[in-house]
């Protein structure tokens, strides 16, 4: 991709926003109880969705965790049918048999989100070597948080990978927190992008919170992962603004902390590197208010969607017809 | 021309792998050939990028297949001892078995995990285990258990070609069997059960290698009169009730065999099912033969202790009769 163009960078303002809001009415129906499970948000961390996202192509594919839906919408995915899912209608992406965890638009390449703490590592290098065998360019991008790092599969995927020379793009949003607990507390490795060196995997670490960075540093690594150069884990450190799910109350974060985080804010980021580029700040505000519209309109359509015909509650457990009539 | 169960597994993924470029062999050794020679000579026929050599990485390997076959491929991974895939269980339940549920029809996973299982030589407590009951209670996925070369040559080409998430377990004890190919024969259906040996006195569910078993039970009740009939089920999920419907309502007495111990087990099912579906048909309880309730042992004597044989069938069948000992 060339240089993005002011215009460029507005419209990625917009996208920040838009997941920002999306989160916001996520967050505002699960404490009204509208909103079933224990959804996960990613506030604070949205210019890592926005500035990798917004470069990869629709046959790109593409595998989050549980704080996955900024990734979607950076995506392309349709916001209303991604919030009709959260809420478990029956327009939504998955026709509510998934939910807030499990987002899958197979069209727009979103194959999946998982549950499970670096479950899609190793999908996300299937995907990519389904690729590579076929000869086909597309790359794989899978998020996971740092507290991935834990789990015996990031090592055996990384190793993998690496061996077969996969085009997969690992990004990690290293938001300080396993779950509750702090990075200090959950592993000495300072970095995550450390862990690529061994295997050697092209890696850097960067500010996650300011989007020209991100952009940057993602344009490269999807360049190196496209020309079949193999494998890149990208570290981008972020922070995330809300709790590990809505209701948490974070008694282990500090105010002080919490205010420091509000500090670092990438769509105030944003905003004031566009305002020292010489966009209005008027201009900038219409901006966010047109994002703020077009959520709003979708939360309301989904809303008003239907919900799921209890009738059809075993349909889609097998393909084959022959074994779709199993017995419970 | 005879065959060993090895040899036509062997024949079976050549074929499949010469039909459809999509069908892709991995797992730990399988280019070299594999623990058990299965697929001795398919990588330097087939190329190395078709059958593909991993790292001793059960849980990133099956995740790798699962993501392949979420994006064309239709991999065929061999986890080496079905007591290793304990590390590939995440992946199978949680990802592997539900994508298709999840994504509400979005996207199916056409993947096929080939695994050995069962008690034989001394294998000990963590390379010989029957595991297959974990596996029935996940919906989502299939269980296959052939139980014979020809059997298993049919079957796996049938699960191959299915389209869905297939567990595919081989009995080790049956590796070495031999049996003659009918060529051209129509390959068997997944979820249909067949008729191992017909009779009219009790029926006997057995399924891998507790059919021989079974067989070799039968054969001894029949010197005394008693006329068995032996269903092998071949596919644990779905399990075909119908045949063993039509079986029970014929000898009205019901046995299942399984390697497995009995608790939680297939046989448990399966005779849940026939007491609740079959209850008018029965003229005796339905019983179970299993493993005996401990690890299998490594001494010879041992584990001939603990795994069931013939002599137990043929004391379980004589009791269903109300025959003593």
């Amino acid at each position: 991709m060339t240089e993005p163009t002011l215009a460029d960078w507005k419209q990625m303002y917009g996208a920040l926003w838009r997941i920002r809001l999306f989160e916001g009415h996520v967050q505002r129906l699960a404490a009204a109880g509208e909103i079933p499970g224990f959804p996960h948000l990613s506030t604070g961390q949205e210019a890592v969705a926005v500035g990798i996202c917004t470069q990869l192509a629709r046959e790109d594919v593409l595998f989050t965790s549980h704080r996955g839906h900024g990734h979607v919408l950076a995506k392309g995915s349709d916001i209303e049918a991604t919030f009709a899912e959260i809420l478990g209608r029956r327009t939504g992406l998955c026709g509510g048999r998934g939910g807030s965890m499990h987002l899958v638009d197979a069209e727009n390449g979103v194959l999946g989100a998982t549950g499970v703490v670096a479950g899609n590592l190793a999908l996300a290098a299937g995907a990519a070597w389904a690729a590579q065998a076929q000869g086909r360019q597309n790359i794989s991008v899978v998020f996971f948080g740092d507290g991935a790092t834990g789990a015996g599969a990031f090592h055996e995927t990384l190793n993998l990978a690496a061996l077969w020379r996969l085009p997969v793009l690992f990004v990690c949003e290293n938001n300080g927190y396993a779950e509750f607990t702090s990075r200090e507390e959950h592993s000495n490795v300072k970095q995550v992008s450390s862990f690529a060196v061994p295997y050697g995997i092209g890696t850097k670490t960067v500010d996650g919170n300011d989007l020209p960075t991100v952009f940057t540093a993602a344009r490269h690594a999807i360049e190196t992962v496209r020309a079949g150069d193999g494998p890149y884990l990208l570290e981008c450190m972020t922070f995330r603004m809300a709790g590990h799910y809505v209701g948490d109350s974070q008694q282990y974060r500090s105010k002080e902390e919490l205010a420091a985080i509000r500090e670092k804010c990438p769509i105030e980021r944003l905003k004031r590197h566009l305002i020292e580029r010489g966009v209005d700040a008027e201009e900038l505000d219409a901006i966010g208010d047109r994002s703020r519209s077009e959520v709003q309109q979708a939360v309301e359509r989904a809303v008003a969607a239907a919900r799921p015909d209890a009738a059809t509650v075993l349909e889609y457990v097998y393909r084959a017809p022959a074994l779709a009539a199993i017995p419970g | 021309m005879q065959h060993t169960f090895i040899e036509i597994l062997r024949r079976a993924l050549d074929e499949e792998l010469a039909r459809d470029p999509a069908v892709h062999l991995l797992g730990e050794d399988v280019a070299a050939g594999g623990a058990f020679g299965v697929t001795r000579g398919l990588a330097q026929k087939h190329g190395t990028t078709r059958v593909r050599n991993t790292p001793i990485s059960e849980a990133a390997i099956t995740g790798l297949a699962t993501g392949a076959a979420l994006c064309g491929l239709k991999p065929v991974l061999e986890i080496m001892f079905i007591d290793f895939a304990t590390l590939s269980m995440d992946c199978l339940v949680n990802q592997t078995a539900k994508y298709r549920y999840m994504s509400g029809g979005q996207l199916t996973v056409p993947l096929v995990v080939r695994t050995q299982a069962g008690a034989a030589g001394g294998a000990a407590a963590q390379h010989s285990q029957s595991l297959e009951a974990w596996f029935i209670h996940v919906p989502g996925l299939v269980v296959v258990a052939p139980s014979t070369p020809a059997e298993a040559y049919g079957l796996l080409k049938s699960a191959i070609r299915l389209g869905e998430p297939v567990l595919f377990i081989e009995h080790k004890r049956l590796y070495t069997m031999k049996e003659e190919l009918v060529e051209g024969a129509e390959l068997p259906p997944i979820g249909r059960a067949r008729i191992a040996k017909p009779g009219t006195d009790v029926t006997v569910i057995a399924y891998s290698a507790m059919v021989q078993c079974a067989l070799e039970a039968a054969q001894k009740l029949a010197d005394t009169g008693i006329s068995a009939e032996v269903i092998d089920l071949r596919t644990l999920l779905p399990l075909d009730m119908a045949t063993i419907a039509a079986s029970v309502s014929k000898t009205h007495r019901a046995l299942v065999a399984h390697e497995a111990v009995r608790n939680g087990g297939v046989g448990a099912e399966i005779a849940a099912r026939i007491g609740a579906e079959l209850f008018d048909e029965l003229d005796a309880p339905v019983l179970r033969v299993g493993c005996g309730f401990a690890p299998i042992p490594f001494a010879p004597e041992l584990e001939r202790a603990l795994l069931p044989g013939s002599a137990d069938l043929v004391r379980a069948a004589r009791q269903i009769m109300g025959l003593a000992g």
